[in-house]
């Protein structure tokens, strides 16, 4: 299924970030049409950043959501905005390659991780966490243009019985940061589902760098 | 931050090998109603580590769950137990504080209900 847009349709309405409103409604589209990934499950967003996921998720009838993000602003942003939405979600400011986390309570792991661009491989650093932490699904945005990496990847390295791409999505993304070297850049990114597979032990600590390319 | 969330996370510090469960100390906990919803506490159940929520939730000054775990039966018939699990387990907030590494017992401040377990570069 592929999805293309007018650039009209795509500009983001308020809210801050790089994931727009209809990212998140694509997202929603995706889990409770296709998959029973989302209601009365424990959903964890990944660089939860302001938010914006973890409220679609929580939107769409999760039961619990953990949003999860290095960057103690961008967690107050998001705490704010789960409380002007009246919803229960939790917030933990960590590295996300530094996770201290035990078991699989966690159903499903819905990210936009960070693309790479300014650190290699950040994208595929987050999948590797994602997939050892969600028992069911995840949900997860990556450039178009690594779409062969990511399958090989997920599949080949990182434990994934099956990696999809949903649908494919184009934005514009405006200059947010002092790395963006464009005024504006307009990017196709693709919506996957991941499902990890079956496993393993108690305790997931995740101090150990991903060891791929 | 809710106990379900702190029958979740560990300590992440290089080296600790038993880092779960993370201690508590309390400064502020606060109270937030919510719907309960008996299937997803049937779901849940099974993967809670019962010891440490009952210790837990006895830190944040709620009493009334019983120590060991009771039968998974009892979630079918039991809704005053039902009632009490709900409440501890998502009705309860650590809103400042701190989590404890339980063996190295360095504290991960919690303020406004966010635990924050960034390490420092020592730690890593």
């Amino acid at each position: 299924m592929s999805v293309r847009s007018s650039s009209t349709i795509l500009k983001p309405k308020g809210g801050a970030g790089t994931v727009p409103n209809w990212t998140s409604y694509c997202f929603s589209l995706a889990a409770e049409n296709s998959f029973d990934d989302i209601s009365n499950k424990v959903v964890a967003d990944f660089g939860c950043g302001c938010g914006t996921l973890g409220a679609a998720a929580a939107l769409l009838g999760a039961e619990q959501v953990i949003g999860i993000d290095i960057d103690s602003q961008s967690l107050g942003i998001a705490s704010m905005n789960a409380e002007n939405l009246e919803l229960d979600i939790d917030f933990v400011q960590c590295d996300i390659s530094n996770l201290g986390w035990r078991g699989q309570i966690v159903d499903t792991v819905v990210m936009n991780p960070p693309f790479g661009t300014r650190k290699k491989g950040a994208d595929i650093d987050f999948l590797f966490v994602a997939l050892k932490v969600a028992s069911e699904a995840v949900y997860s945005l990556h450039k178009t243009s690594t779409r062969d990496h990511v399958k090989r990847a997920a599949l080949r390295d990182l434990n994934a019985s099956s990696a999809e791409v949903l649908c494919e999505l184009r934005f514009d993304v405006p200059q947010l940061y002092k790395f963006h070297k464009k005024k504006e850049v307009d990017i196709a990114v693709d919506l996957w589902r991941f499902v990890p597979k079956r496993s393993r032990g108690e305790n997931i600590n995740v101090g150990v760098r991903c060891p791929l390319d | 931050m809710r106990l379900l969330t702190h029958n979740i996370l560990s300590s992440n510090i290089k080296g600790v090998t038993n880092g779960f469960p993370l201690g508590i100390e309390v400064e502020k906990v606060v109270e937030k109603q919510v719907e309960i919803n008996h299937d997803f506490l049937r779901n849940i159940f099974p993967k809670i580590d019962w010891k440490a929520f009952s210790d837990a939730s006895k830190i944040m000054g709620y009493v009334e769950l019983p120590e060991e775990a009771p039968e998974p039966s009892v979630l079918d018939s039991d809704l005053d137990f039902l009632r009490k699990f709900h409440h501890a387990l998502l009705e309860l907030h650590l809103e400042e504080g701190a989590l404890v590494c339980p063996q190295t017992g360095r504290k991960f401040p919690v303020n406004k209900g966010i635990p924050n377990m960034l390490l420092h570069e020592d730690e890593v």
